[in-house]
């Protein structure tokens, strides 16, 4: 299905001369620096009717809209981050790949960090704790098997009589 | 007749299945060695009736039966018999019973293979074995019957969908789910160890060839799946963090990090609750896998099969799985005695720092594939993205990466840091030449990339010095070092090759990203364009008959400086049956950078739209996952791993250098 519409995309993308990217050329910016930009852009923005594909990759109609979307707000002088809210009050928190930093993504975006640290921080605990009790628990030698140990010591340094 | 021989035999295979996971557990309770043994010719039965069924539903694809249903949705008379067979497991009811057939196949290996296994466990391995069998026999009779007929037989099969239609079904499917299932086998290892309440090396022993055995046809599954993407798809991207994609990636790095943890169980007796508590995961993380994918409930390219009734039985079986053995866990775990001692700058030390990692890439992996799906019953709709994983999943494996090297010059128990540093710096030194090559010669893309190059060089040099090191080549006299080096176990080339493999992927993967070109164009015939010092001229396009399909294949030549270099030939097939139609993109391999070419659709004033890729050193992205297979492969090979091989003899020992 998604290969089809891909197809039937393509076809429609690719009706003009050459240019050296996956967008169509009547849609790039005479501003290269916006078209950079916008690009950047759609490697963050989903392709709605798509599985997991920015609209820089997809062939649907859709993405095509929506790039034409993103160039006419940076033509209209919006920033990237106004093109985005733009996008977002239409199409919601949907429309970005890489979700925003606020209440409902918190637990996503926070939870590598915070598995990392309290992961790290439960070894070091272990560690601690570990290397506590084994100075604890290693029996002090007593005095007569510090002799012998002396003793067997100084019989390995010598080189056997022979 | 075949039909329902194949659904009998199915039935008689959970009868079995049946058996064997009660009869050997009791045995095991009462000490019967009578009932235990039971096991052995339960798992062994249950192969030959799984296989049976197996056999029967490709006999009725191969035979074109259209009375079966199955093989009406997903066959043709005409299709080519490689695709015939591989269709069988195109769909979701056979792909199913590939997964028990693989699950039975296991079994009986744990049987075959087990003779030197105390019999307690390997009755309660076997009965833990069949639980899983019988719950997904269970669902397959119930829920996804491979054998269901038609009442009235239609003369002709509907096709395999033909993106399916290509030899990397016949690889892809069967080698992930070796490696998905293989993992089945050291969590039943894992119950049995929790319900016998004792474990020690000999376990970790036993278990590790298995997961080894596991992990290489997973590396080896995930590589395949994602150059078939590659070239199948027609855009040349080869990872695109999907849903599907990443349930294979989580039981990869937890089954990674359970070869690591098994490893410093077996040699250092340390990390036992760590290690079953891994297997655990990674085996549910496999369920997890197959939830994902036949339950429809993260739709993506990959999930072909959807059916709500499908997905709640499976998500009962992850349910009663993945809960009842974490249950258990929690209830036995505090049983088990903590083991040796290491001080924290030690290989144990260097080893629990990679679970780490690994831990929580994995779980980075799960919660955003899963975050989509919570957020939606909350009325919340989001996506989780590659940014995402680029920004959280990247650094992660970065931190992994340059950890990597320093492993193996860590010596058991204590290490000393400095000292393997010093090891290291021919390694650092050719890292920091490589990121100024990098620098100096890279123009546009990321800045981080020649960072990533030398963090690929750092982890391949660093694997070539641990076995220089090891043999002493610099050291000691040239034939004392090459005898070293004939003695060194395979084991250590194999974690050298492995690493190394890592190394070689990430130098690819920046590669590809940052240096890649595209050239997007219409062409008429005898047009001339150029990317990467490549000249591609459009010859023109020819129609050809192929057995179900048919297709418009278009003639590119290749030259560089005026010398032709090869002909590709992309072409667009069209599949009358479904009335779909596929882009086969045509690959031109030079060294490992490669030239794709991918056609779009003809225009009305006869142009043809092309779309070029450059794509330098994108063949190491997989050349890297075959070493590291390659690695387990010489690891599995070694003596003192093999399966029940007898302890080694001191002579032996002697050759290995001191570390």
């Amino acid at each position: 299905m998604r290969n089809r519409l891909r197809l039937a995309c393509l076809a429609l993308l690719l009706l003009a001369a050459p240019v050296a990217h996956a967008v169509q050329p009547d849609e790039v910016m005479a501003d290269t620096a916006k078209e950079q930009r916008a690009r950047a852009l759609s490697r963050d923005l989903r392709c709605m009717v798509c599985q997991n594909q920015s609209i820089d990759d997809s062939d649907a109609p859709l993405a095509r809209d929506l790039r034409l979307l993103v160039r006419e707000r940076l033509a209209a002088g919006d920033s990237d981050n106004q093109v985005l809210d733009f996008l977002v009050a239409r199409y919601g928190q949907f429309v970005l790949l890489k979700p925003r930093f606020e209440r409902q993504t918190l637990l996503l975006w926070l939870l590598p960090p915070l598995l990392l640290l309290g992961g790290g921080l439960a070894l070091w605990l272990q560690v601690r704790r570990r290397s506590q009790r084994g100075v604890e628990t290693a029996p002090k030698l007593t005095a007569e098997e510090e002799t012998r140990l002396a003793a067997l010591m100084a019989a390995e340094q010598q080189p056997p009589a022979s | 007749m075949i039909a329902e021989s194949g659904h009998y035999a199915l039935v008689l295979a959970l009868a079995l299945a049946l058996i064997q996971s009660t009869v050997p557990m009791l045995g095991a309770h009462q000490r019967d060695v009578a009932l235990m043994n039971v096991g052995r010719s339960a798992a062994l039965a249950q192969l030959v009736f799984a296989g049976l069924s197996f056999i029967a539903l490709i006999t009725l694809h191969v035979t074109s039966d259209f009375s079966v249903a199955n093989v009406f949705e997903n066959s043709h008379s005409m299709k080519p018999l490689l695709y015939k067979i591989t269709g069988v497991w195109g769909n979701h009811e056979g792909s199913m019973l590939l997964w028990v057939s693989i699950l039975a196949l296991f079994g009986a290996m744990v049987a075959l293979f087990g003779n030197n296994l105390p019999l307690s466990l390997r009755a309660r391995v076997l009965a833990v074995q069949a639980w899983v069998a019988a719950a997904f026999y269970l669902f397959i009779l119930m829920t996804s019957n491979p054998f269901a007929r038609l009442a009235t037989p239609p003369i002709e099969g509907r096709d395999l969908n033909p993106v399916l239609q290509d030899i990397g079904l016949a690889v892809h499917p069967p080698m992930l789910y070796l490696g998905y299932v293989g993992f089945s086998i050291s969590f039943s290892f894992a119950i049995a160890a929790l319900i016998e309440g004792r474990i020690d090396a000999a376990w970790a022993r036993w278990v590790r060839p298995w997961t080894l055995m596991a992990w290489i046809f997973l590396t080896l599954g995930i590589a395949m799946g994602s150059y078939w993407a590659y070239y199948e798809l027609g855009w040349g991207g080869w990872w695109f963090w999907d849903p599907v994609e990443n349930a294979s990636l989580m039981p990869w790095l937890a089954g990674t990090a359970l070869l690591h943890s098994a490893l410093v169980m077996e040699k250092r007796n340390a990390l036992k609750v760590w290690t079953i508590l891994l297997s655990i995961l990674t085996f549910s993380l496999s369920l997890l896998g197959t939830f994902l994918v036949r339950s429809g409930v993260i739709t993506s390219v990959h999930a072909f099969a959807s059916d709500p009734t499908r997905g709640v039985f499976i998500l009962g079986i992850l349910v009663l799985f993945i809960g009842g053995s974490l249950t258990l866990f929690a209830g036995r775990a505090t049983a088990l005695k903590q083991g040796g001692l290491f001080a924290p700058i030690s290989r144990e030390g260097a080893l629990v720092l990679n679970n780490l990692l690994l831990t929580v890439s994995c779980a980075t992996v799960l919660f955003g594939t899963l975050y989509p799906v919570i957020m939606e019953a909350l009325d919340f709709k989001l996506s989780v993205g590659a940014p995402f994983y680029n920004l959280t999943f990247g650094p992660l494996f970065a931190l992994l990466l340059l950890i990597v090297p320093f492993g193996p010059m860590l010596a058991w128990k204590r290490g000393d840091l400095v000292a393997a540093a010093q090891r290291l710096l021919a390694a650092g030194v050719a890292s920091l030449v490589a990121i100024a090559i990098a620098w100096a010669w890279a123009r546009g893309g990321s800045a981080l990339a020649p960072l990533g190059i030398g963090l690929g060089i750092f982890v391949i040099t660093g694997a070539i010095v641990d076995l220089v090191e090891r043999s002493g080549v610099a050291r000691v006299p040239f034939r004392t070092a090459l005898h070293r080096t004939r003695g060194l176990p395979r084991s250590v080339w194999g974690t050298a090759f492995a690493h190394a493999g890592l190394g070689i992927a990430l130098l690819g993967i920046v590669c590809e990203t940052t240096w890649n070109s595209e050239l997007i164009s219409t062409l008429r015939p005898g047009d001339v364009r150029n990317l990467a010092g490549y000249e591609i001229k459009f010859d023109g396009m020819t129609q050809r008959q192929g057995p179900n399909f048919t297709e418009v294949v278009s003639t590119f030549i290749i030259s560089e400086d005026g010398r032709q270099l090869s002909v590709m030939t992309p072409s667009k097939r069209s599949f009358a049956t479904r009335g779909m139609s596929t882009t086969e993109a045509a690959l031109m391999t030079r060294g490992v950078s490669q030239l794709y070419v991918s056609l779009g659709d003809t225009t009305a004033d006869g142009g043809l739209a092309v779309r070029i890729y450059h794509k330098p050193l994108v063949l190491l992205i997989w050349f890297g996952p075959v070493l590291m297979a390659f690695g387990g492969l010489l690891s599995l090979s070694d003596r003192r791993l093999r399966v029940g091989a007898p302890r080694p003899a001191r002579a032996a020992r002697a050759l290995q250098p001191a570390e």
